[in-house]
């Protein structure tokens, strides 16, 4: 398998406090990759820099062989990687549908004439928007929630609109940030269900997860971050056997 | 009774015309959390414009519709490269800098507007050809003009084209999605900057209408037109809640109302102590009542503060 994305070398520093230091990962195409570490690791904030939300001190990140430029969020959603938080960030006030419809904005380019002047290729374009998002809400699970307000979906319901809106921007790379936090253990049965569903389609995932049996469980590859530095990146059985991250992660009382 | 009905009817059109200036500023200040206070002055070039374009084609023959129309097709592109123009020269560079400066550099904007239309245009005031006919006929004891008429019609219009956009369009819904977090928006791939850019020239289309309609109503137009005029549809995007769309309408046609029973009444009211001349108290006395006792407006939530 060829690398999808490739970080070399990240470093972002708050303050005081170094975040990332001299982070590398190689993540394979079609792949489950998980990235695990404990509070405050820097697991957050290496998504952060990765979907451009935060300006990096040091390194790149190549994904296709290309720079991604990092440091503008629209250009990294139109390379191809997307996101889903930690704390969901729907836009509340949009129906399900809507905010999926938002996901397609960077696949489209219809602009205000063609609106204003009902064209032809705009009412072709508005309409195949609307189908796709209604396609990907139905492959989360949700047809049913369309018109409904982001707001007022269930905690499951808006993580797997989420994902679909996420989805809707066409990434190679999806990146999930602790999709399972918050989630009881039927909800986690089916959002791994709906994972392995979406690296099956073709798609590499990147999961940040706090739930140990589920990346394990679940993860191709997984790497660790402690204190902003990776200990290790290999296969699930080799990391749960690693004595740094047993040390680091798993704590006391597993050894 | 005849005053009342005269009166809302005069009201109605004021605040259709309120309405649509007011959408500059609620638009603007959902999108960026920012008071374009050079928005006024947008709405008066505009009208200036179209007068100037009417002038050009006095000497041609054309029915006077037909002129006001090639007027809107100059003035509205001209206003809408002005107000996306101005973000892109003054706020622009302010994104993210303390939120009173660009507040200041909006008035800066707004005095540098009206000293260049000085410049081309002079101080004096410019009388409005009477480009939709002025003779008013009756309805129902009150007298009502067919310019009125075609401001309500023209300004529902134009407003119901906005909701259409903002609704279902492209990019009404990435303005909608940028409205209530930029940062996510984003991340998802809406090109915020752009947004913005659109959010500023569809506003200055609004305020371009609204001028020349203004100005059709007074049958005037000046350089200092868009003062008071910016400050009274601010004070309605207040009064509906600003940031909201449907709250700028109300709030519009509410101080519309209000301002022309006031200034209708208080005469009567006060045995000729204050006349009509004290209209523009009203939308500054609203003003401060709504900011006293329901600062979020009629319409408005209590904004929360973005994550």
């Amino acid at each position: 398998m060829s690398a999808l994305l490739e970080a070399r070398n990240i470093g972002k520093r708050f303050g005081g406090v170094q975040a990332l230091k001299d982070v590398s990962l190689t993540i394979a195409s079609g792949e489950i990759y998980g990235l695990i570490g404990p509070n405050g690791a820097g697991k957050t904030t290496f998504f952060n820099v990765l979907t451009g939300l935060y300006p990096r001190d040091a390194g790149e990140v190549l994904f296709q062989g290309t720079p991604l430029k990092l440091g503008n969020p629209s250009a990294v959603a139109a390379a191809g990687v997307a996101r889903t938080f930690q704390n969901i960030r729907l836009f509340a006030n949009m129906t399900a549908l809507e905010n999926v419809m938002v996901g397609r904005y960077v696949r489209t380019r219809s602009g205000v004439i063609g609106a204003v002047l009902r064209t032809r290729r705009t009412r072709e374009e508005e309409t195949a928007i609307q189908r796709r998002a209604e396609e990907l809400l139905h492959y989360v699970g949700i047809p049913h929630r369309a018109n409904d307000l982001a707001r007022n979906l269930s905690y499951g319901d808006q993580r797997r609109l989420e994902i679909a809106r996420a989805l809707a921007t066409e990434p190679k790379l999806l990146a999930l940030d602790e999709p399972a936090a918050g989630m009881n253990a039927t909800e986690t049965a089916e959002l791994r269900k709906l994972i392995v569903g979406l690296r099956d389609d073709g798609l590499t995932v990147l999961l940040i997860e706090h739930d140990v049996k589920l990346v394990m469980g679940l993860c191709d590859r997984v790497a660790v971050l402690d204190y902003g530095e990776k200990i290790v990146e290999d296969v699930p059985e080799v990391v749960q056997r690693h004595p740094q991250v047993i040390e680091a992660y798993l704590g006391t009382g597993h050894g | 009774m005849e005053t009342l009905l005269q009166q809302i009817i005069n009201g109605i059109v004021l605040g259709a015309v309120y309405a649509l200036v007011a959408l500059g500023y609620t638009m603007v200040y959902g999108i960026l959390g920012l008071i374009n206070f050079a928005h006024g002055e947008v709405v008066m070039v505009g009208a200036m414009v179209t007068l100037a374009v009417i002038k050009l084609l006095a000497g041609t023959g054309l029915p006077l519709v037909v002129q006001l129309l090639i007027g809107l097709a100059v003035s509205i592109p001209a206003c809408m490269a002005l107000g996306a123009g101005i973000e892109r020269v003054a706020y622009r560079p302010l994104r993210n800098a303390p939120r009173l400066a660009p507040l200041i550099t909006a008035i800066g904007v707004s005095i540098i507007l009206q000293y260049l239309v000085v410049l081309v245009w002079g101080r004096t005031y410019h009388p409005y050809p009477e480009l939709l006919p002025t003779t008013p006929f009756d309805l129902a004891g009150a007298r009502i003009s067919p310019a009125q008429v075609a401001i309500i019609f023209f300004s529902a219009l134009v407003m119901a084209g906005l909701l259409w956009l903002v609704h279902h369009t492209r990019l009404g819904r990435a303005m909608r999605a940028t409205a209530e977090n930029p940062v996510v928006a984003r991340l998802m791939g809406v090109n915020v900057n752009h947004v913005v850019t659109m959010t500023f020239a569809i506003g200055s289309a609004l305020g371009a209408v609204a001028g020349v309609l203004v100005s059709i109503n007074y049958s005037v137009a000046h350089y200092q037109m868009g003062f008071i005029l910016g400050l009274k549809a601010f004070t309605a995007a207040v009064l509906g809640g600003i940031g909201n769309l449907g709250g700028a309408m109300v709030g519009g046609l509410l101080l519309g109302l209000i301002e022309a029973l006031g200034s209708g009444y208080v005469g009567d009211l006060t045995g000729g102590l204050f006349g009509s001349n004290y209209r523009d108290v009203f939308a500054f006395l609203v003003l401060i009542v709504v900011l006293i006792f329901r600062p979020s407006g009629l319409l408005g939530e209590r904004v929360a503060e973005r994550a």
